[in-house]
């Protein structure tokens, strides 16, 4: 039974947002006896309301509130009001995710002693080693049955990616395989295995894929110290004279406001809402914003290098008939700077159906080279790109000085430009995204640009020294004793990897962490 | 592997009995008296708050935009046909599509002696449509089409997509694997 807080009830913890990072860290909180209230901008929508309809799911569960873009990269221009395609609703960007979960390499977390000083990138080394996060990435992918780990077979390859590895293996490519998985290949949990559906992007029908909506949640609201309340939209984090956070206030469906009191605050609104609000409850005591002391809030917005390539070959392939991620090539994922940049990046499959390849494979396109690639949609194969981008200080989410949403708070600027390293990178993986795809005869391949992003990183990020960053190496804000940071925002840097097993491994050691510090009297 | 019979299910002789239109009309669309039918009376749209001529060059220009050649008009015709009823609804949209379709119509005069509809070769449209395209007009009907061609799911067949699959079991036996020719 799901606990009910009362409003003024100063001893909950508060967490804003209920996806990766929030849908892991309430629940967790939770099953430690702490009392916890999520607060969810989004609706609640469970299986049954989820449908094989990709506009439709768009529809229902995307961020669709007002968001503006500025800067140089192609996303501006495609989908000016779109810089993400992420969710609202419980479970957050969970519900649409492809369940990718690879951990981060070791030399990953120290970019700038790696990478050297990149002209233009704001490098820096995470305050933490892969050796101090490989007990909690354990205990993430044990929670979330991530397939080739814990003795869970990988899951059976689809035509997508048996084109993938025959090309790979012509290449001579050695790490290439279905991928480590957060979807059950065989019944675990309580949930049972994928039924090969597709539709990974709109919410898994069959609940093999892990998603805090159906997994933790549930589990935690049933220890009854956890109360998620949905369609509560926080507008402000509020502090007392000490400096320390004393609750939010939040927008209720009807846009009626209230305010939640809260013993600590725990942020994980993704990239964009959790800078926003910082920024948005800037007071006497923080005139830059909450815990922006250091100036970093919002800036080094990082996006991952994107973008994927589509082939047409001379006979069918129907690649959108089963798990649409469950394929990848790693070899490219190390730091080889021969290859003219720093950092790597990965190949995955990934397929779309017909109503988004027409809205993705060429954003803007039209007339014959775009139609006729679209007339041999059941011959096509594909793959997503996704690499290390450079964090720079100027790819910013910033405040809009006059645009306001529905509760008269300024909606949120996103400002992006491609480093020249993300360029390059970018170049090398259409380059071999393609060759993977000649090698087993394709007719015609499409160096596809990047969509919105799903990936958003950096807003808030980790530092060492509070002038460095945002947080500290717990996520706890370098400036307010008892706030948070519990999303994506915290990536230092971004790596290869798909970063939602890194978001759910961070969760779980910040939970650790608050219940220490709770137990100790500091928190 | 299991493959899809991408051929069109309804002919077009069935679809002019069920739309209950006159076999009216030899090349091309014609428009008048309030409907818009296509060739040998195919089909037919009745309009009722923008021109015939207009809904009938945005036809021809939706195709032009988006060419299939193996979609007969109907599915052109359905991605633009609710216009007319938005046109009704909002005397901005009218206004919209009368004048982006008349100026298209002006140029297409001064270039080619002949209205947009009349413009013999589908490559001397387009470049008409180029110097439109990155105008709100052309940008709005190009936005819109994007989505109301390809998520019709009565043209998913043709294009060998099979939609939900979920209501069927997904395809964990029904071909995810199936491909035999690597």
């Amino acid at each position: 039974m799901a606990a009910p807080y009362d409003l003024n009830d100063d001893s909950v913890v508060v967490v804003i947002g209920s996806g990766a990072g929030g849908g892991t860290l309430g629940p967790e909180l939770a099953k430690k006896g702490i009392d916890t209230v999520i607060l969810e901008a989004g609706g609640r929508h469970e299986i049954e309301d989820f449908s094989n309809d990709e506009w439709g799911m768009f529809g229902q569960i995307s961020w669709l509130d007002k968001r503006t873009t500025s800067g140089s990269w192609r996303v501006a221009k495609d989908f000016s009001g779109l810089p993400a395609w992420i969710v609202k609703a419980v479970g957050g960007s969970t519900v649409h995710w492809a369940g990718a979960s690879l951990r981060f390499q070791e030399h990953e977390f120290r970019g700038l002693t790696e990478y050297g000083d990149v002209p233009g990138a704001n490098l820096l080394d995470w305050p933490i080693t892969l050796k101090e996060m490989e007990p909690y990435y354990d205990r993430a992918e044990d929670m979330m049955g991530v397939t080739r780990t814990h003795n869970i077979p990988g899951l059976p390859g689809n035509n997508n990616f048996k084109v993938m590895k025959a090309g790979a293996d012509k290449l001579g490519y050695k790490e290439c395989h279905t991928g480590r998985m957060a979807i059950n290949s065989e019944p675990r949990d309580g949930r049972g295995s994928c039924q090969q559906i597709g539709f990974c992007f709109q919410g898994c029908k069959s609940g093999a894929k892990w998603s805090p909506l159906y997994t933790e949640i549930p589990e935690g609201e049933d220890t009854g110290k956890l109360e998620v309340r949905a369609n509560a939209q926080v507008i402000k984090i509020e502090h007392d004279d000490s400096g320390k956070v004393s609750g939010v206030v939040y927008a209720d469906k009807d846009g009626n406001q209230h305010r939640q009191k809260a013993r600590a605050v725990c942020l994980a609104g993704n990239s964009f809402e959790s800078p926003r609000l910082l920024l948005n409850s800037a007071s006497s005591m923080f005139p830059d914003g909450l815990g922006n002391s250091s100036g970093q809030v919002g800036k080094n917005y990082m996006r991952h290098m994107t973008g994927s390539v589509y082939a047409v070959f001379d006979k069918p392939v129907n690649m959108y008939r089963g798990t649409t991620m469950a394929g990848i090539i790693q070899d490219e994922s190390v730091n080889d700077p021969s290859r003219g940049f720093v950092g790597g990046y990965e190949m995955e499959t990934l397929s779309l159906g017909l109503p988004f390849m027409g809205a993705f494979l060429d954003p803007g396109a039209w007339g014959r080279s775009f139609t006729g690639a679209m007339d041999m949609y059941d011959h096509m194969a594909g793959m997503w790109l996704v690499g290390e981008d450079m964090p720079q200080e100027s790819n910013a989410v910033t405040l809009h000085p006059t645009e306001k949403d529905q509760f008269g708070m300024p909606v949120p600027n996103v400002h992006f430009d491609d480093h020249p390293n993300d360029v390059a990178m970018r170049n090398h993986a259409y380059q071999q995204g393609s060759a993977v795809y000649d090698a087993v005869g394709a007719t015609r391949t499409f160096p596809t640009p990047p969509y919105p992003s799903t990936h958003n990183l950096g807003t808030n990020r980790m530092s060492a020294k509070a002038r460095d960053g945002v947080v500290d190496k717990w996520g706890k804000s370098h400036d307010v004793p008892n706030l948070f940071v519990s999303d994506g925002s915290v990536f230092t840097t971004g790596a290869s990897e798909n970063p939602t097993l890194t978001i759910v491994s961070l969760a779980i050691r910040q939970a650790d962490y608050i219940a220490d510090q709770m137990s100790k009297g500091n928190l | 592997m299991r493959v899809l019979d991408k051929r069109e299910k309804v002919s077009r002789r069935g679809f002019l009995k069920r739309s209950g239109a006159a076999a009216v009309g030899l090349i091309g669309l014609s428009a008048g008296a309030g409907m818009v039918t296509g060739p040998n009376g195919a089909w037919a749209l009745e309009v009722k708050n923008l021109k015939p001529e207009t809904m009938a060059t945005l036809i021809q220009m939706a195709r032009d935009i988006y060419p299939h050649d193996r979609l007969s008009d109907k599915y052109y015709v359905a991605a633009v046909s609710g216009y007319d009823a938005q046109a009704g609804d909002d005397a901005g949209v009218k206004d919209m599509i009368e004048g982006g379709i008349g100026a298209l119509d002006t140029m297409a005069m001064a270039q080619h002696g002949v209205g947009y509809m009349k413009v013999g070769w589908e490559e001397d449209r387009v470049a008409l449509l180029k110097q439109i395209e990155d105008g709100g007009f052309f940008q709005t009907i190009r936005g819109g089409l994007v989505v109301s061609i390809y998520n019709n799911p009565e043209v998913w067949p043709l294009f060998g997509y099979e939609g939900a699959s979920a209501e069927k079991g997904g395809y964990i036996a029904r071909g995810f694997d199936d491909i035999d020719w690597l």
